[in-house]
């Protein structure tokens, strides 16, 4: 379940070396003012409320006209206000659904396709960060991120492995990202998941849950449910009780380990903020009361209408207009920027999407990948891309001087295929005379395999064979076609004297 | 851009932040306006009107109240005005001093500083900012040459209380956990006076976090109320000085002894159960106590967020219409401000009663209301009556449940409120470091005062899962039929009510401390707090001096956003009144024997 952290493990015997500021730093916070001293009223910030209203539309949520913030107490150095401010009572959405896919089957190409319910999306602040140096007994306080404001995401217990939880969790990543309201990397803390993990016997209530805290990455979120899941059977199956705990994973162990909690039972006393009225959203600009400038309000219709292509519209519209496999539409969504390379070599080039599609995935993805890149980093841009595969398309260049022309484009990034293939003599051998003296040296110098063909009358493993040969000499230039023919004439012609 | 400009407020704006489970239990009628004869609605009034009118020594300070004015006018047109008749006047009246070049910003400046030196055994303020109050004055002296004021407040010295957060000022709260915390920015209200070019003469003194209504709770000691030292209160107790002295009430008690003693022509105080009108009726002065929502409480170290407004204090009904005009309106650092209806300030001079209808809620005699205060109630309702205004008995039913609806949600919020004095962010740190929760207790120990502690003990007990509905959302409950009450009167006709600001006249330290903070909250604010449960504009208009030479002060309470005929009924009435300057018994409060008095005293209290 994606959401912030609000109890970080706590030790007594720690003591707090925050820095202090010599002024009250949550001045400039994001969503709320507050935290310091005076620390009185509060404002919300338009563009949270936005983020918010638009990321419920996108998981098909109800957003609530009216919503309302509640204080939640509790003593801890990384909330600086005492309090943190939520939605507790009445959140901004509810009620939606996140539509996940991924590949199963035994060959791991079947779309396996599920749907985790939304509860709830809440608006909060974000904590400090505290940092725990063990050796000298402290904890260090970053405030950097206290008062931002982040949403809370609340996920019904409807999935029932690492793998699927992963997938959500990679779908609502890839969400957010083409929403641009989170940009969701997780070890960076800008998307935060707990799980919450328990086992039951089918037809038997949910079992006694343990919260999973300190997973930052997609991965690490699967190993840790399953270890969890494991660890909860093993325990039942020797006759013991999961205890109802929070506990944090070590990524180095794969394992989960009990959190140093806080002491007893926590009360958060709960209050309406005072600072803050009724945050009311509107469904369209002919509902906004007289006197409410537009810019000001939020207005679900106008957000609803800017809502960009969600990524499994992407991918069936991609597999539907190009043809290409499914997992081919994964693999182009889940790279940032991919898909909008793909449809803009496709743009320019005769060459069909399915042969577009191996290039782009094998080749460009593949050297990305190699060198840790992003598509917007990559030294080949999409025209020059296609620039490439025209050549080939057109007869320009065989195949494999293709692969070859793509590697100098790679290296020596600003140089067009034309240049490479001029350069370097990569150009199609398509003068007959030349092909002819070659193929008749191949010829020539294998007698053996010639006679064969000759008797089996065409042999095609053999042509072939001799086709590799000339392709040898010619270092790949030869016209394919024109040398088949060459070889045909010259091998058949020999039969018959 | 220290906040996001793009803020909006996206709720309605009503200013009470209510739950909306109300409790509709109960019918409520109708207010049944009673035509009554003359004195008819105040029963118990066991004075006479007649012998009020006649011959006590009040009417003859009265009558020296209103010769003094004229006497004022009079030194005007010549040249020469001696320093306390120039520091008692209003600010309109010294504003145009100013304009007329009769006095500089910088010489009404130091005069004032003077007199913060000479009446420092009031204790009114904690810190004054001499330096920074002569360099705003130059400027002030600057444009006023060059025929450029930037508007009636050009250079009149003002004083604020020590809970509005001032740039590079300390700001106490008069506790010691933010003995020496200085803000690096000013409140919305303090900002808007300094713009328009009024000059900051210091950070007044008040019960510690503004919980008490005394002023005598804080960590510098207790205020005097300087009419403790005048002659009046003096010839008639023939008091001691130094040991009968009387409070200033609170929390607002600096903020109300500097408009008083004539250090400041204006003050800002914060009143969120009658803080800014207690004190301003006991000492004397103008205290208004605008509606929720219409000046800006950002930087105001909040008490609780839901009541508290920052208060007006001034020496006139007029002045305090000019202040509200310059600090209302809407603040986009504060999401419960609403926008300043169409632009008042100036009052009319000859505002018509005739046409109104005086409501006087039966309630309002509470048990402890002294009968002094009765008789100017009594006195000042009949001059409603013979103006031609009508006059009518009016119920607030819930208003007997309002003390105790306002401990409860006060002391929640004041428990979440007071939350961030943790020691580590800013404030008092206290040297413990055991462990971290050890640190916490022992800085919020040493930190806060009793009063303070004692409420933040049973705010979180209120608010803890298993009591909440109990104790907070009743009290939400309640505080909705107090605000309905109100409103139910407001329509069925009444224009504004009138009723005392506080049971007596102001309490000796000695018999104030009788009773703890908390029983004299109760007392104290039982006709004050209503109105800021309801979110009302309501002012404290001085009325008479009691018959120990005291001040006594009436309440005006009028429907939310409507200051500014709230304040038009309030001019009437305090042109009627005759109410004294403390000038007119000469400068008896800087003429006392300071030995021993002038340091701060350390109240029992921390």
């Amino acid at each position: 379940m994606p959401r912030l952290t609000p109890t970080p493990s706590y030790s007594p015997a720690h003591r707090f070396a925050s820095q202090r500021l010599q002024t009250p730093w949550l001045l400039f916070n994001i969503v709320f003012s507050s935290g310091n001293v005076s620390a009185c009223p509060q404002v919300l910030n338009k563009r949270c409320v936005d983020a918010a209203v638009m990321t419920g539309l996108a998981l098909s949520c109800t957003i609530n006209r009216m919503s309302l913030f509640d204080r939640k107490h509790y003593f801890y150095a990384d909330l600086p206000a005492g309090y943190q401010i939520t939605q507790q009572r009445r959140p901004i959405a509810v009620d939606g659904t996140l539509t996940y896919c991924f590949l199963g089957g035994k060959k791991r190409s079947q779309v396996i396709r599920k749907t985790v319910n939304i509860k709830q999306i809440q608006l909060e602040q974000d904590s400090g960060k505290s940092l725990h140096d063990d050796l000298r007994s402290q904890t260090l306080i970053d405030l950097n991120r206290a008062g931002v404001g982040l949403m809370e995401l609340v996920m019904e217990p409807d999935m029932s492995c690492g793998e699927e939880a992963a997938a959500a969790v990679r779908e609502l990543q890839l969400i957010l990202q083409a929403l641009g309201t989170c940009q969701g990397n997780m070890s960076e803390g800008q998307l935060r998941v707990d799980a919450n993990v328990s086992v039951h016997k089918p037809g038997e209530p949910l079992g006694i849950r343990a919260e999973v805290k300190n997973i930052n990455s997609v991965r690490y979120l699967a190993r840790a449910i399953d270890y969890e899941i494991q660890r909860q059977i093993d325990i039942l199956q020797r006759g013991g009780t999961v205890q109802n705990e929070t506990r944090a994973y070590d990524s180095k162990s794969g394992e989960t380990v009990p959190m140093r909690d806080k002491e007893g039972l926590q009360d958060y006393r709960f209050m309406p903020e005072p600072n803050l009225p009724p945050l009311i959203v509107y469904e369209d600009n002919a509902s906004l009361p007289t006197g409410i400038d537009a810019c000001q309000a939020v207005v679900v219709e106008t957000i609803r209408k800017v809502l960009p292509e969600l990524p499994s519209v992407k991918r069936d519209r991609l597999v539907q207009t190009y043809g290409i496999l499914p997992e081919h539409s994964f693999t182009l969504v889940n790279e940032d920027g991919l898909v909008d390379y793909f449809e803009a070599v496709l743009k320019v080039t005769k060459m069909g999407p399915r042969k577009v599609i191996g290039w782009v995935i094998k080749e460009l993805l593949g050297h990305l990948k190699q060198q840790d890149m992003s598509v917007s980093q990559s030294p080949i841009s999409p025209s020059a891309l296609a620039e490439l595969l025209e050549l080939q398309e057109t007869g320009h260049i065989s195949s494999s001087v293709a692969g070859q022309v793509f590697q100098e484009m790679w290296k020596s990034s600003g140089k067009t295929a034309l240049q490479i293939v001029q350069e370097l003599d990569l150009g199609l051998v398509s003068d007959t005379a030349q092909l002819h003296s070659i193929c008749q040296k191949v010829v020539d110098s294998n007698p053996d395999e010639v006679r064969v063909n000759a008797i089996r009358n065409g042999n095609k493993k053999v042509l072939n064979k001799l086709m590799g040969l000339v392709q040898k000499e010619t270092k790949g230039r030869a016209d394919p076609v024109l040398v088949r023919a060459i070889l045909q004439e010259k091998t058949l012609l020999k039969s018959d004297c | 851009m220290p906040y996001f400009p793009k803020f909006m407020v996206i709720s309605n704006p009503r200013p009470l932040p209510l739950t909306s489970h109300l409790f509709l239990t109960g019918v409520i009628s109708r207010a049944q306006p009673l035509r009554q004869s003359a004195h008819g609605f105040l029963n118990r009034c066991p004075i006479t009107d007649s012998a009020v009118r006649r011959g006590s020594p009040k009417q003859t300070w009265q009558r020296a109240g209103a010769a003094h004015r004229a006497k004022v006018a009079v030194n005007l047109k010549g040249c020469h005005i001696s320093t306390v008749d120039m520091l008692s006047l209003t600010i309109r009246e010294v504003s145009s001093a100013l304009r007329e070049g009769r006095i500089s910003p910088t010489e009404l400046c130091r005069k004032c500083l003077n007199r913060i030196k000479k009446t420092q055994h009031l204790n009114a303020y904690i810190t004054v900012t001499e330096e920074l109050a002569l360099k705003q004055a130059q400027e002030a002296e600057t444009r006023l040459l060059q025929g450029a004021p930037r508007g009636p407040l050009d250079g009149i010295p003002f004083a604020v209380k020590d809970n509005f957060c001032t740039e590079n000022i300390k700001t106490t709260c008069a506790s010691r956990m933010l003995k020496d915390y200085t803000p690096p920015y000013n409140a919305t209200v303090v900002q808007k006076l300094l713009d328009q070019g009024a000059v900051l003469m210091g950070k007044t003194n008040m019960d510690e976090f503004a919980m008490g209504s005394g002023s005598i709770d804080g960590a510098f000691g207790p205020v005097r109320n300087p009419w403790s030292y005048a002659a009046p209160y003096r010839e008639q107790t023939e008091a001691a000085p130094d040991s009968d002295w009387v409070v200033t009430g609170g929390s607002s008690g600096g903020s109300a002894a500097a408009v008083a003693s004539l250090t400041s022509y204006l003050a800002l105080g914060s009143d969120t159960g009658g803080s800014t009108r207690n004190p301003g009726a006991l000492c004397g002065v103008v205290a208004l106590k605008p509606t929720y929502g219409l000046l800006s409480r950002h930087g105001l170290i909040p008490l609780v967020n839901s009541m508290d407004v920052p208060g007006i204090m001034t020496r006139s009904v007029g002045d305090a219409a000019t202040v509200l005009g310059i600090l209302q309106g809407l603040d986009v650092r504060d999401s419960t401000t609403v926008p300043a209806p169409s632009s008042p300030t100036e009052l009319p001079e000859d505002f018509d009663v005739k046409n109104i209808c005086v409501g006087i809620p039966k309630e309002y005699h509470a048990p402890g209301l002294s009968e002094e205060t009765v008789v100017q109630w009594s006195r000042v309702a009949d001059m409603f009556e013979r103006a031609g205004a009508r006059v009518e008995q009016v119920s607030l039913p819930h208003t007997q449940h309002s003390i105790v609806c306002y401990h409860v949600l006060c002391h929640a919020e004041v428990a979440s409120n007071m939350a961030r004095f943790d020691g580590l962010e800013y404030g008092h740190r206290s040297a413990v470091d055991s462990s971290t929760a050890a640190m916490y207790a022992s800085t919020r120990h040493e930190g806060f005062n009793d009063v303070v502690r004692g409420r933040i003990l049973s705010g979180n007990y209120f608010l803890l899962k298993q009591n909440y509905e109990h104790y907070v959302e009743k009290a939400q409950k309640v505080r909705r039929l107090i605000a309905d009450d109100f409103k139910r009167v407001f329509s069925s006709g009444v224009d504004v009510l009138l009723t005392p600001t506080t049971l007596t006249d102001a309490a000796r330290y000695s018999d104030f401390t009788q009773e703890d903070n908390r029983t004299r909250s109760a007392q104290e604010d039982i006709f004050t707090q209503p109105v800021n449960m309801a979110g009302l504009p309501a002012v404290s208009v001085p009325t008479a001096l009691s018959r120990q030479g005291l001040p006594i002060g009436l309440q005006l309470i009028g429907p939310a956003l409507q200051d500014k005929k709230l304040l038009s009924v309030a001019q009437w009435m305090e042109q009627r009144v005759g109410f004294p300057s403390i000038n007119d018994y000469g400068d008896s409060s800087e003429s006392r024997n300071n030995n021993g008095m002038t340091k701060r005293e350390q109240t029992s209290a921390v």
